[in-house]
């Protein structure tokens, strides 16, 4: 059963009207106890199951697949561009997060401040609306200094994909950081004491106990975060990048059909999405992040 | 355009300026996310207790529901459900041999954001209900209570403080998906600030001045959620060692 | 405790009344007129006010009146206006839809009410023709599932560097102007309104493609669904009748200096 895992986030938002926190749904509710896993095979799910199978049979049957094969390759490459998109700006995004989170506890009220605010309004307005506004706002007014048309970056600010990449890894940032802010402020005092003990400095302390217990509690959320990241990515075809939904769309130009592309398309992030909670479960297995 | 400042006359609230139109967007926006996050919270209480007390069949056709909702991307579910919402009823309807109704765009809208709303809010109140101590369900029932009064008078109050937060994260989550509905055409603040930006070619402006808005929303619906959960969280003993 | 329990029972109630008068009250027995939900100058675009504007919109209430229909301007996603007219969201398209054989596959069309050419636009400083040798190794713009958007697959695309498609034409317009696109394809008329903008400065019109009936079809048509010929009959005489009483000349005269019907 994998509904549980997909995606907690919303399960997880601590007590100040949204943000996370990790690993601490333990101490807001008693751990839910799934009861005993069940067979695949009782009698309900055997009938269940034969539902399933005749809805797939009469989706095939009654409706209109034969422009599958032409498209087939393409779809390929949509779905590679969505991966790339997803995992660059996951990545990137993540190497944000660790220091915006950081100054909201330890750093000066300089930089604590402007990271506060950053993680509000990035949180608190629509992607689609900052994807616009970077795409056609924000490049509109490139456009208008030649000294910035004749740079050697234009190439690349021409396209699209560097404004899409652009506003998911800001917004996975927002995001991410919020859960290492709180990452941060819950590694055990005492862990810290302990280090200074030790007569670490303040740098090796960070780099060596405070950093990697942070990072090692934030690990479990990440599952989730890359899964909304995965379900923010269709965004970018709005601005032109072709990834799977921008492939869709146009099969559904070109055969005027309603339903197919999109049940296609659902089946497809289905499969990612059930893909990307599985690679976290191995590798969770391998490290045990669970309860720190 | 020359900066921002000759642009901003764009945004007064009489025409010529677009002040008007986009409050008008606000407006429908709040409607749609007032009117999801409501149908979310009707079709989660009964999908949670679907989940919890109903029988095997139930149960996984909730977790089904739960688990595709959650796995597909927004856009994607609004624009399958957005036609095929509107489709279904009417050969629902043609199937009863009754006719055809018209369903507003706010209706589709709403149900969309419902539909996407409740699975999430569904594991947000699963989650609170296990936390209700079955000692209190068991002494309603002691009472004779009706199942029905039991979730009435026990259950539902009870879990109030547990579901809070997440309550309070899916409406910001609610706010934000309806900009998904501008995709279909529906004339929410997003696609009405699309389309001020198109005519006036002001990108920069109108954009800002929805994100401003948007921001407003976010930040007002957080004063209010701290207010609500000082109040709920009155006479109930600190929950955990950091809350 | 208690009050909140009340409190969210009330807010349930609450939202059956509203979805029920959601339901109840569009049910009374109206056209609804599909245009896409962008500005299209000087077709259709939206106002200050909320109120769409233009050439289209008069032709529309001209056709309303003449065939005692009650329209109701009802803005949808124009990738997305043919899956509404089919689902019922929308009982008419008139939004500048050309009249196709592809089209005619899964929609119906009235006769069609105007036809101009298609042109294609660049910036002033590069000088080329709308033709395949002219645009070879440029980047062209145009708008998703339009007649254009086939044209250039058909004609441009092998030679292109590039093919970018735009939910609307003002985001592929903007996005010439902003210097991401070498050209852009559409309909001849609204890119004369572009480039008589303040926006539309930095270009000029490069040339008419040459026609291809199958694709560009024979101009533009209202879109319905298959099975109305009873509004389509009704249509029909009302373009027809507008065309005759001289309606349909003194609406387009506050718009156009030449006859947009075409040949």
């Amino acid at each position: 059963m994998t509904g549980g895992g997909v995606d907690l986030k919303p399960a997880q938002a601590d007590a100040e009207g949204g943000s996370l926190i990790l690993g601490d749904e333990a101490l807001i509710l008693p751990a839910y106890v799934p009861p005993k896993a069940r067979s695949l095979l009782e009698p309900h799910r055997l009938f269940l199951m034969a539902v399933f199978a005749l809805l797939v049979f009469c989706a095939i049957w009654f409706m209109r697949w034969d422009w599958l094969p032409k498209y087939a390759l393409r779809l390929v490459a949509g779905i590679w561009q969505t991966l790339l998109m997803l995992f660059s700006t996951a990545i990137v995004g993540f190497l944000f997060a660790v220091p915006i989170g950081l100054v909201q506890v330890t750093g000066p009220r300089l930089l604590a401040w402007p990271a506060k605010i950053f993680c509000t309004v990035i949180r608190g307005t629509p992607l689609l609306l900052q994807l616009w506004l970077l795409y056609y706002g924000l490049g509109s007014i490139f456009a208008q200094y030649p000294e910035i048309r004749s740079s050697f970056l234009w190439p690349y600010l021409r396209q699209a994909w560097p404004y899409g990449f652009a506003a998911l890894t800001i917004s996975f940032a927002a995001y991410e950081a919020e859960v290492m802010r709180g990452a941060f402020a819950g590694v055990p005092r005492g862990e810290l004491e302990a280090a200074r003990a030790f007569g670490m400095g303040r740098f090796t302390m960070f780099r060596r106990i405070w950093l990697p217990r942070a990072i090692h509690r934030a690990l479990p959320t990440l599952n989730g975060e890359t899964v909304l990241q995965l379900k923010s990515t269709p965004l970018v075809a709005t601005i032109t990048v072709i990834d799977v939904y921008a492939v869709v769309s146009r099969i559904r130009q070109d055969t005027y059909l309603t339903y197919e592309p999109l049940l296609l398309l659902a089946l497809i992030y289905i499969c990612l999405t059930g893909g990307l909670v599985a690679a976290f479960r191995f590798f969770e297995r391998r490290i045990p992040t669970r309860r720190a | 355009m020359d900066g921002l400042f000759p642009t901003l006359q764009l945004l007064s609230l009489t025409p010529p300026g677009w002040g008007g139109a986009l409050i008008a967007g606000l407006v429908a926006s709040l409607e749609l996310a007032v009117g999801g996050y409501v149908l979310g919270l009707v079709i989660g209480i009964a999908a949670a207790f679907g989940k919890l007390y109903g029988g095997p069949i139930l149960r996984d056709l909730m977790e089904i529901y739960t688990t595709l909702v959650r796995a597909v991307p927004e856009l994607v579910l609004i624009l399958l459900l957005y036609y095929a919402g509107t489709d279904a009823v009417n050969q629902l309807l043609a199937l009863l041999s009754m006719p055809a109704v018209d369903i507003s765009g706010l209706a589709a809208g709403i149900f969309v954001i419902g539909v996407v709303q409740g699975a999430y809010s569904t594991e947000v109140l699963r989650g609170a209900i296990l936390a209700v101590s079955p000692g209190q369900i068991e002494a309603a029932r002691a009472y004779g209570m009706s199942p029905f009064q039991v979730m009435r008078r026990v259950t539902l109050p009870a879990m109030l403080p547990h579901a809070l937060p997440g309550l309070a994260n899916l409406w910001m989550i609610a706010t934000k998906d309806t900009a998904l509905l501008a995709v279909v055409g529906f004339s929410e603040l997003t696609l009405t600030t699309r389309q001020a930006a198109g005519t006036t070619k002001a990108y920069m402006t109108f954009y800002l001045a929805a994100g401003v808005l948007y921001l407003a929303v976010t930040l007002v619906s957080n004063l209010v959620i701290a207010v609500i959960e000082r109040r709920a969280k009155r006479g109930t003993p600190p929950l955990g060692a950091t809350s | 405790m208690k009050t909140i329990a009340q409190t969210i029972g009330k807010t349930i109630a609450l939202a059956f009344v509203i979805g029920a008068a959601a339901f109840g009250a569009a049910s009374a027995q109206e056209i609804k007129v599909g245009l896409a939900a962008e500005p299209y100058p000087p077709f259709a675009s939206p106002d200050a006010n909320g109120k769409w504007v233009g050439w289209e919109v008069d032709f529309m209430e001209a056709v309303c009146a003449e065939a005692k229909l009650k329209c109701v301007i009802t803005p949808v996603a124009w990738d997305g206006i043919i899956p509404a007219l089919t689902t019922k969201k929308i009982d008419a398209i008139i939004a500048s839809m050309s009249i196709t054989e592809e089209r005619m596959k899964t929609i119906d069309f009235s006769d069609k009410y105007y036809n101009t050419p298609t042109g294609v636009i660049g910036p002033k400083s590069e000088k080329f023709t709308a033709t395949p040798e002219g645009l070879k190794g440029k980047v062209i713009g145009v708008q998703v599932s339009t007649v254009h958007q086939e044209y250039v697959t058909k004609y441009f695309a092998p030679v292109a560097s590039e093919v970018k498609e735009y939910q609307t034409q003002d985001e592929a317009n903007q996005d010439l102007a902003a210097g991401r696109l070498d050209a852009v394809q559409a309909d001849s008329i609204a890119l004369d309104a572009f480039l008589t903008s303040d926006a539309g400065k930095c270009c000029d019109l490069k040339g008419y493609v040459k026609d291809d009936v199958a694709i560009l079809g024979p101009g533009v048509g209202v879109g319905l669904r298959k099975d109305e010929t009873e509004l389509k009959t009704k249509i029909n005489a009302a373009i027809k009748a507008i065309r005759a009483n001289g309606t349909y000349d003194k609406f387009s005269k506050k718009y156009f200096a030449f006859d947009i019907y075409g040949g």
